[in-house]
């Protein structure tokens, strides 16, 4: 067991996620997320959606800002690539968009098909006017994710965290 | 014949305008890109509405967002077939959160009106060479996604109770409205997507 008293990265994503309003957080399940994801559930100022494609995550973003409210998008890699097309939408109706994203693909991945999308994931969202933040060390998240979150709903801008692989560990299928 | 088979004598436009009658502040209104959004235009532009030019299938997604973020404010989605067909699974998710102030129809002409009416899989299976469907059932799927109160609205006589339920039953409510395919007259409103969100969220908030 860890007996550092440094609180895991995710219970520190979930404050930073508190400390900006943040109301409504979408998801697909994911181990990578896990933790966070039931942190949200558990919470009484957050409403918690399961999506049936990260697709869905984007309208359901701009419904919350045309409300008032604040959102976050968690998924993983290879969920991007299902979002490329609405993902223009943060551009078009110009609105504040986060998204946290769990790599796959990305370092020592054992499973052949989390390559193409785990690759393509910083150039798509790229191509479509996405700003990339990237951590690599639980040390950094925290200021990361802040960062991020002010530069969306301070800034305005459409934001994607990279949670790299090497912060995440290599998935190993049940081996603890 | 069987109800499937049934000729539509529905008009979207005269329709849409009836549901929309009376619309103040506390209903919002969001419309799918093409004929929909031409719809709700011409039943009169106001910063309460958010008419879609593109994002097909984002409709459903953003009148859930908006209705849990706004619970005291009657959200009408209106929409496609077309698109409706292209996020299914967003009917899931509506009927995983059980918003109780939401409604959505959907304008089925059975065709995809912006590229020249091609069938969409609401048309019936066997039409023809160029103009077969599946003949699929929306309120049907929206049933089995998980909402009750879903509908099918065919007649004229049914045209009262369906804008009763869609603004005022409790949610989620689902309707199905065949109607038939017309060449309709174009009635745009703003094409700019900040200055239709900016003026939504000023009206809605009292800022941009």
């Amino acid at each position: 067991m860890n007996a550092s008293t440094t609180p895991d990265w995710r219970d520190q994503i979930f404050e930073v996620l508190q400390d900006h309003d943040v109301k409504q957080v979408y998801h697909v399940p994911d181990a990578g997320h896990g933790r966070l994801i039931e942190a949200c559930q558990r919470s009484n100022s957050m409403r918690t959606l399961a999506l049936t494609t990260e697709e869905e995550g984007i309208p359901l973003a701009a419904g919350a800002w045309l409300g008032g409210q604040r959102s976050v998008l968690l998924m993983q890699s290879s969920g991007v690539g299902n979002t490329i097309n609405l993902m223009g939408m943060p551009k078009t109706l110009r609105f504040p968009f986060l998204t946290l994203i769990t790599m796959r693909g990305d370092w020592g991945e054992f499973n052949s098909w989390q390559y193409p999308m785990g690759q393509g994931t910083p150039k798509v969202l790229e191509a479509m006017g996405v700003l990339l933040y990237s951590v690599e060390t639980a040390a950094e998240v925290k200021a990361t994710v802040d960062a991020a979150a002010r530069s969306a709903f301070n800034g305005g801008q459409a934001v994607a965290v990279l949670l790299r692989q090497k912060l995440i560990g290599i998935k190993n299928f049940g081996k603890k | 014949m069987s109800p499937n088979t049934q000729k539509a004598t529905l008009q979207r436009r005269p329709l849409v305008k009836k549901i929309l009658e009376g619309a103040d502040d506390n209903l919002l209104v969001i419309a799918g890109l093409g004929s929909s959004n031409w719809d709700i235009t011409e039943a009169g532009d106001r910063p309460l509405n958010m008419p879609l030019w593109g994002s097909m299938g984002a409709p459903v997604g953003m009148g859930l967002g908006l209705a849990l973020a706004q619970p005291k404010k009657r959200i009408l989605v209106i929409t496609g077939d077309g698109d409706m067909l292209m996020s299914l699974g967003s009917l899931a998710t509506v009927a995983a959160q059980q918003p109780d102030n939401l409604a959505i129809v959907v304008l089925d002409n059975e065709k995809f009106g912006e590229t020249g009416n091609q069938a969409t899989h609401t048309s019936p299976l066997n039409n023809g060479p160029t103009d077969s469907g599946a003949g699929t059932d929306l309120a049907m799927i929206a049933k089995g996604c998980g909402i009750a109160d879903t509908g099918t609205v065919r007649d004229a006589s049914e045209v009262a109770a369906l804008v009763k339920d869609v603004r005022t039953k409790k949610g989620p409510v689902f309707r199905l409205v065949k109607v038939m395919v017309e060449k309709l007259e174009f009635v745009m409103p703003p094409q700019d997507g900040a200055h239709l969100k900016d003026r939504f969220r000023q009206a809605l908030l009292g800022h941009p």
